[in-house]
């Protein structure tokens, strides 16, 4: 999360841009410090949990009936994305709000000391799933791409020129642009904090979790290609996940699938490479 | 000033309507909404406004309606919205969050009842709920009280004095869809009563804050106290914004509490709404008998206007409330804050409640007769008396 913030930081000076944070109940919001100040240098508010399209749509709202040049960004969590805020980011998405959403994926509530989301994976352990979540992932991006935004992307911290070039993208466009950035914790995770950048980078080597970009919902690109490394490495890596109950062949297969499925759409519906972005 | 036959509905909307737009050459209006019965038409006439800068967003829920309303007044925009019963109970988290952040967001609601069972009638229980927030509250009778108490909300809730949202409300279909004569003041006259909307903690980038970031408990204390502070504030700029709007506009927007033959009454009966249009009507016939009774209307509920209350009712030895509204194992709101006022002050009076018209039932002068027959014999109170109950036979 700390990275994505510093990443954010970096590209908005770059554009010399300056934004508005929209923050529901997350680990985000906690880091922003003790009111009424903010260590993120920019005007900062708090949201009700469910609540952060729909306040940053009223600060856009302003803004634009003032000609004033700023972006106003969402940063949430999981938690506020895929499961309580859906329907409110929703109903921004239908509207193509000139909002910034992006969402720190760590798979877990955990602001509220990990339990699942509708993000965590199968087969990890929360304090809601103690014997290993049953259910799939959200597939997030999918139900974005579904609302025909100008610009929906997926993050990896590992891959940092990517995610500058996309935010970069993000910055340039009007409407609702929606970022999903894997984003390690390595206390709901169980893992070493010095391995966060590897395991991400893992998730997107063996293909649980992939790179692209989707710009009015039909034009397709994918970043990286994956190597196939074994997706076992991600889970022994952490102890969220009990190794011996993931059916290995059957995620393989998944993964396989699932970026099939995203090629395919690649192929038929390409973004123009000629195109700056 | 034109004078036009409109609803209740009307009225509050073309009133948030013009208050919004007396804001064009300030930072703008913006505010979400969403509809449900019975409050459907305000937000309507709010979407059809010819505004020159502002920005009605149409959205998924009345918690985002709330929601969009507070990221607009952060920002420095007039904002309001509308809502009714079980929409309101939908939005409370971030009704809340509007009044913590201090920000003087102006709603309308029109009263209905809770479901389930599904209801669409009148009745206060949906505002009463959130008389625990740091709201201000009115409680209107007709739609021109509608139309006038918005408007002074505005000034109300913006007065740095103040800095709080305030709640209007009025009674489903019995004002909401009832046309009766209304002054509608054209937008250069209310332009004249409310200034540009200067929000002292807006969101600014040369100060940049973080709004609602965590706090110890001895700052939200302090944040509590300061929140009292203004509420206890509220009567005197009341006060200041009523006298304001007789010069502007030329008539009487109605006191904090309205007190009819109450002078040498020892029977006052205690109502809000538009009960009180009825009650007053039973007075008026009653005194006109020689009897010694008077009527307590009360229009601000939040802050409770307590020692007016208490100057009003100096010759009263026996108080009927007639509350639209049940807290469960309990009884009337009204009556349980008018209970409160009177403790230690003045131990001799007999306040009885009556659960008049809830879910919308009709509340009557021969009901109201009722109340006062049954005042008339008591020598104490006793628990809340519930009026019209069926009494008919069930049918199976």
């Amino acid at each position: 999360m700390s990275v994505g913030l510093t990443m954010l930081g970096r590209s908005l000076a770059k554009a010399e841009q300056t934004c508005s944070l929209v923050i529901p109940a997350c680990c985000g919001i906690v880091t922003a410090g003790a009111y009424p100040t903010t260590s993120y240098g920019v005007p900062t508010v708090a949201t009700t949990f469910a609540s952060s399209p729909a306040f940053a749509t009223g600060i856009a709202s302003v803004r634009d009936l003032n000609d004033e040049r700023q972006q106003v960004i969402c940063w949430a969590g999981d938690g506020g994305t895929y499961d309580i805020g859906i329907a409110t980011l929703s109903a921004a998405a239908e509207r193509n709000e000139d909002i910034i959403y992006i969402c720190y994926d760590n798979e877990i509530y955990g602001n509220t000391g990990g339990q699942r989301s509708s993000a965590t994976p199968a087969g990890a352990r929360t304090t809601t799933t103690p014997t290993g979540k049953g259910e799939d992932k959200k597939d997030m991006m999918a139900i974005m791409v579904a609302h025909r935004i100008p610009y929906a992307a997926t993050l990896s911290i590992a891959d940092p020129e990517d995610f500058e070039r996309k935010l970069e993208t993000a910055l340039s466009l009007h409407g609702l642009r929606f970022l999903l950035l894997h984003s390690p914790c390595p206390t709901g995770w169980k893992s070493e904090q010095g391995e966060s950048i590897e395991l991400v980078r893992l998730a997107v080597a063996s293909g649980l979790f992939s790179l692209y970009e989707v710009w009015n919902g039909n034009e397709y690109r994918i970043n990286a290609e994956p190597s196939w490394t074994d997706p076992a490495e991600y889970f022994e890596r952490q102890r969220r996940f009990a190794p011996e109950e993931i059916d290995l062949e059957a995620t393989r297969a998944s993964c396989r699938l699932r970026f099939d499925r995203l090629s395919r759409l690649a192929q038929q519906f390409p973004r123009d490479s000629t195109e700056a972005n | 000033m034109p004078t036009e036959l409109v609803t209740g509905n009307h009225a509050a909307g073309y009133a948030l309507s013009v208050s919004a737009e007396a804001n064009r050459k300030a930072r703008g209006a913006a505010c979400g909404i969403y509809p449900i019965t019975p409050q459907t038409e305000i937000v309507e006439f709010v979407a059809k406004f010819p505004f020159t800068k502002s920005r009605v967003v149409p959205v998924e829920s009345e918690h985002s309606a709330m929601g969009v309303s507070i990221g607009a007044s952060l920002a420095g925009a007039r904002s309001f919205t509308a809502s009714s019963s079980n929409g309101l109970a939908y939005m409370v988290e971030n009704i809340m969050v509007a009044g913590f952040y201090r920000l003087p967001i102006v709603m309308v609601a029109v009263n209905r009842t809770l479901g389930p069972p599904w209801n669409i009638w009148v009745d206060q229980g949906d505002t009463l709920m959130l008389r625990d927030f740091p709201w201000l509250q009115f409680y209107c009778e007709t739609n021109q009280e509608v139309l006038d108490t918005t408007l002074l909300a505005f000034r109300l809730a913006e007065d740095h004095r103040v800095l709080l949202p305030t709640l209007v409300a009025m009674d489903a279909f019995i004002v909401s869809h009832t046309q009766s004569e209304t002054n509608l003041p054209e937008q250069p006259l209310v332009d004249s009563y409310l200034p540009s909307l200067d929000l002292p903690h807006r969101m600014r980038h040369e100060h940049p804050t973080t709004m609602g970031g965590l706090t110890w408990p001895h700052e939200t204390v302090s944040h509590r106290v300061e929140i009292d502070e203004a509420m206890r504030r509220v009567p005197a700029v009341f006060e200041d914004c009523r006298e304001a709007f007789r010069r502007n506009f030329g008539r009487d927007p109605g006191a904090a509490i309205q007190a009819f033959e109450t002078d040498d009454a020892d029977t006052i009966l205690v109502a809000t709404g538009t009960i009180a249009t009825t009650a007053r009507e039973v007075v008026r016939r009653r005194r006109a008998e020689g009897e010694k009774i008077g009527l307590l209307k009360i229009k601000m509920f939040r802050p409770f206007p307590e020692s007016s209350i208490l100057d009003a009712c100096r010759s009263a030895v026996r108080i009927g409330v007639l509350d639209r509204n049940y807290a469960a194992g309990m009884g009337g709101v009204f009556w349980q804050d008018l209970r409160a006022a009177f403790q230690g002050k003045r131990d001799d009076l007999m306040i009885q409640d009556y659960l008049t018209g809830i879910g919308g039932g009709d509340v009557t002068p021969t009901m109201i007769d009722d109340v006062l027959a049954d005042l008339g014999q008591r020598s104490r109170a006793e628990a809340p008396l519930w009026m019209g109950i069926d009494t008919r036979e069930e049918v199976h």
